[in-house]
């Protein structure tokens, strides 16, 4: 019998991971990735470490320890997650593992949630590891154990990269064995592969290079790739990962006579590539993203002699860039054969109100950004950083928005070139422990004249509320060291150091006004837990209502932006819903006192 | 299409603003799926969108291939929201049909005065011209169930019947999914909604 459970892709690769007979877990939020750890660290009776680390080189590095020590480890962590990344891993695939080690990967063609929509394949094939490039959820959890073994076989660390469709798709689960027998851990001396002087890289580089053949070999043998050549097919189909399955359903739907190659590991198969262009005349090529495939398969038909058209991003019949789909697949099939496939637009004309993503009711943020621009105006310049902080845009706060703790880093940069205007910076807790430290101690270091604001919400929000190391409580929930942000600043010799609570207008806009005269770096900590996590641990504030005798409608209140304030065109009053969260800022902007909290 | 159990094939589109509970009302619909043994493929908005923002959950009962359904694909729309139901119309057949939420959820560009959100009665006339249209307002039915907030589960009742999967095997999974003290409140919300639908 069979057992069969509706998942979230990323519960479904935390159970491959399980199934796989994980001993180590690390990764840093970030959207799409985020679930498969919170998932591991959710269950019951777990045999295995886990852990929210800083940042992902801080956790490439602990489950690179982990796999040395002979234990099969892994490191989730978002696409642009690897940037930071990757510094250990290029060289980690020299130096080899023995624990099988994944690097689980996510990248979010589109840009869902992500600044860049960046391909992994790329970081593949630039540090030489095999990746692997599931179509569906249950694929991805299948490959897990597969990729474990396959790390273990060949010492060398793997990626796995699901994409947002994978992460954040649902759907049933045939659910396999989970190991009890696990290795005991055993680090053993192996100086001239853990130690990477240059007498040890070049030999380790020769190997790296030596073992892709047969790894390439070995993957073509896997069930992640599969080639159905239909006879008299003189057109081929060759889709990579997700794409692959739109690109079936297609062509099952068209009921289009196609030879169909399925990739889902690189190095590419070879093998398969060459026998389908030996029987077609046409191969179009869809993948998302870049064209690592088609390059693939270019070289491999030039090598060959092979006189087959092949079609894809080149010739722009595949974008290169956003996520793809069914459509986009026959948007492609009627470029490339100008068939006839019955266009897919026009459906009604009704102007629609945009409704981007907002601060919640009663963030703190947002009261945080309104005291800053109370006092630095619009005559001053807002680098910011990346979390929900980032929809601060909309409060005219957040002027930059490059990558993780570049906030202080650029607000340096600007001071530094002679940028007049005084500059005001924000970061949030959890990204200044990121990398936002590094940044912080070199502005102190060069002496910029800026002010850092620390958003300091006490969680990480945006990626589903995992702690960092200022919360005081670990991955597990186990209690732990609080760091405080405070202290950590002063000891980084920012000079003047100033908590608030953002809530209370008129302390957190006092000091403002110090950390703008002040000559040199200034922290302006603003700290006040998040509306969502703070409402889960058990916050309860009393909600406030306009009085409408009092309310004179000068929308003072409105302009806040706060989800809760709406404004009774009819009666001319603001109104405050039952989104209303009781911070209570709303009553401190008025002018007439017309906001008051509900009695009792 | 390939099929694993000769099921027939629907695509639904659920859409909403994040925060009504619309991954809960897939999950409802997905589990209950599962134990019925039909193949499903569904795909969700999660992280930024989340955020008040516009929210698209794709959901394909029948299927074993991708989770995202083609443009002009869908066979049933469940709007949460009126707005949203007209945001995702691309991806609707014409003649599927919609079931809508007439309450709306006005989003901040239109209060800070930005945009202006369009006449309710206007967007469900429009719709009616293309599309089978079966309009109420969900978040009344839930109040008077007990709760505001078992309107997604008053939207799921109200999609039970285009559904193959048997009413029995939803409202185990209704009872699964939403929390223990509130399950007489979503039962309730599902039947007013099943039957608002069988009335119209």
């Amino acid at each position: 019998m069979t057992t069969r459970e509706y998942m979230l892709g990323n519960v479904a690769i935390a159970r491959g991971l399980l199934e796989g007979g994980v001993q180590v877990a690390a990764g840093y939020p970030g959207t799409p990735s985020s679930e498969i750890i919170d998932t591991l660290a959710a269950r019951q009776d777990r045999d295995y470490y886990i852990e929210w680390s800083v940042n992902e080189k801080v956790a490439m590095e602990v489950a690179v320890g982990a796999a040395w020590a002979g234990v099969r480890s892994v490191v989730t962590m978002k696409h642009v997650g690897l940037n930071v990344a990757a510094d250990p891993f290029m060289t980690l695939a020299y130096a080899g593992t023995k624990g099988g080690l994944i690097a689980i990967v996510a990248d979010d063609p589109s840009c869902h949630s992500s600044q860049n929509e960046q391909d992994t394949r790329r970081y593949a094939q630039f540090a030489l590891v095999p990746c692997f490039d599931p179509s569906t959820p249950q694929e991805a959890k299948d490959m897990i154990p597969y990729a474990f073994e396959f790390s273990e076989k060949f010492e060398i660390p793997v990626i796995f990269r699901p994409t947002t469709r994978i992460s954040h798709g649902k759907s049933d689960i045939e659910l396999g064995e989970i190991p009890t027998d696990k290795p005991a851990p055993h680090f053993e001396k192996l100086l001239d592969r853990w130690v990477m002087l240059p007498k040890n890289a070049r030999p380790r580089h020769t190997h790296l290079l030596s073992i892709q053949q047969p790894m390439e070999d070995a993957l073509a043998e896997s069930p992640w790739n599969s080639l159905e050549l239909k006879p008299d097919a003189k057109l081929g189909v060759i889709g990579a990962g997700i794409a692959s399955v739109y690109a079936k359903e297609a062509l099952e739907e068209l009921g289009l006579e196609a030879s169909f190659l399925k990739i889902g590991t690189y190095p590419v198969p070879k093998k398969l590539i060459l026998e389908l262009l030996e029987t077609v005349n046409v191969v179009l090529i869809f993948e998302e993203l870049e064209p690592i495939v088609e390059e693939q398969v270019k070289l491999i038909a030039q090598e060959a002699g092979l006189p087959v058209s092949i079609l894809g991003k080149a010739g722009g019949f595949v974008p290169r860039e956003g996520e793809l789909d069914i459509s986009v697949f026959l948007e492609a099939l009627k470029k490339a054969f100008d068939l006839d496939v019955e266009p897919e637009k026009g459906s009604i004309l009704l102007e629609l109100a945009p409704r981007p993503p907002a601060l919640c009711a009663g963030c703190s943020h947002r009261a945080t950004f309104y005291s800053m621009k109370k006092v630095f105006g619009n005559d001053a310049v807002y680098p910011s950083d990346i979390g929900c902080y980032t929809l601060g845009i909309q409060s005219g706060t957040v002027e930059t928005t490059l990558c993780m703790g570049s906030s202080i880093s650029i607000a340096s940069g600007l001071y530094h070139a002679g940028e007049k205007r005084p500059i005001c910076c924000s970061i949030g807790d959890s990204t200044f422990f990121h990398t936002g430290m590094n940044s912080l101690l070199n502005a102190v270091f060069n002496k910029a004249n800026i002010t850092v604001t620390i958003l300091d919400n006490r969680i990480t929000a945006m990626t589903g509320h995992q702690p960092n190391p200022g919360v005081g409580f670990t991955v597990t929930g186990e209690p732990t060291v609080e760091v405080s942000l405070a202290e950590l600043c002063r000891a980084m010799g920012a000079g003047s150091v100033t908590v608030v609570d953002p809530y209370k207008l008129e302390e957190t806009q006092e000091a403002f006004k110090a950390a703008k005269e002040f000559e040199g770096t200034a922290v302006v900590i603003a700290k006040q837990p998040c509306v969502i996590s703070g409402k889960r641990a058990g916050i309860r504030r009393v909600p406030y209502i306009v009085d409408p005798e009092k309310c004179e409608g000068c929308k003072q209140c409105v302009k806040f932006g706060c989800p809760a304030i709406e404004f009774d065109e009819e009666n001319k009053r603001a109104v405050i819903t039952a989104l209303c969260s009781g911070c209570g800022v709303c009553a401190q902007i008025c002018k007439f006192e017309a906001i008051r909290e509900v009695k009792r | 299409m390939s099929e694993r159990t000769g099921v027939k094939k629907i695509d639904l589109l659920i859409t909403g603003v994040g925060g009504q509970g619309a991954i809960l009302a897939s999950d409802i619909i997905g589990k209950a799926a599962v134990v019925s043994g039909i193949p499903i493929r569904a795909a969700e908005t999660h992280g930024m969108a989340q955020r008040g923002g516009s929210v698209v959950n794709h959901i394909r009962l029948g299927s074993d291939l991708g989770s995202m359904i083609p443009k002009k694909g869908a066979d049933i729309m469940l709007a949460l929201e009126p707005m949203e139901a007209v945001r995702y119309l691309d991806f609707l057949k014409d003649g599927g049909v919609i079931i809508v939420n007439t309450q709306t959820v006005i989003p901040v560009t239109v209060t800070s005065g930005m945009a202006k959100y369009p006449d309710v009665q206007e967007i469900l006339d429009t719709l009616s011209e293309k599309y089978i249209v079966k309009a109420f307002n969900a978040d009344e039915l839930a109040y008077e169930a007990g709760s505001r907030l078992a309107m997604n589960v008053a939207m799921v009742g109200a999609v039970s019947g285009y559904l193959p999967i048997p009413k029995e095997a939803l409202l185990e999974s209704v009872k699964a999914l939403v929390p223990q003290k509130t399950i007489e409140i979503n039962f309730r919300a599902f039947e007013m909604g099943r039957r608002k639908v069988e009335e119209s």
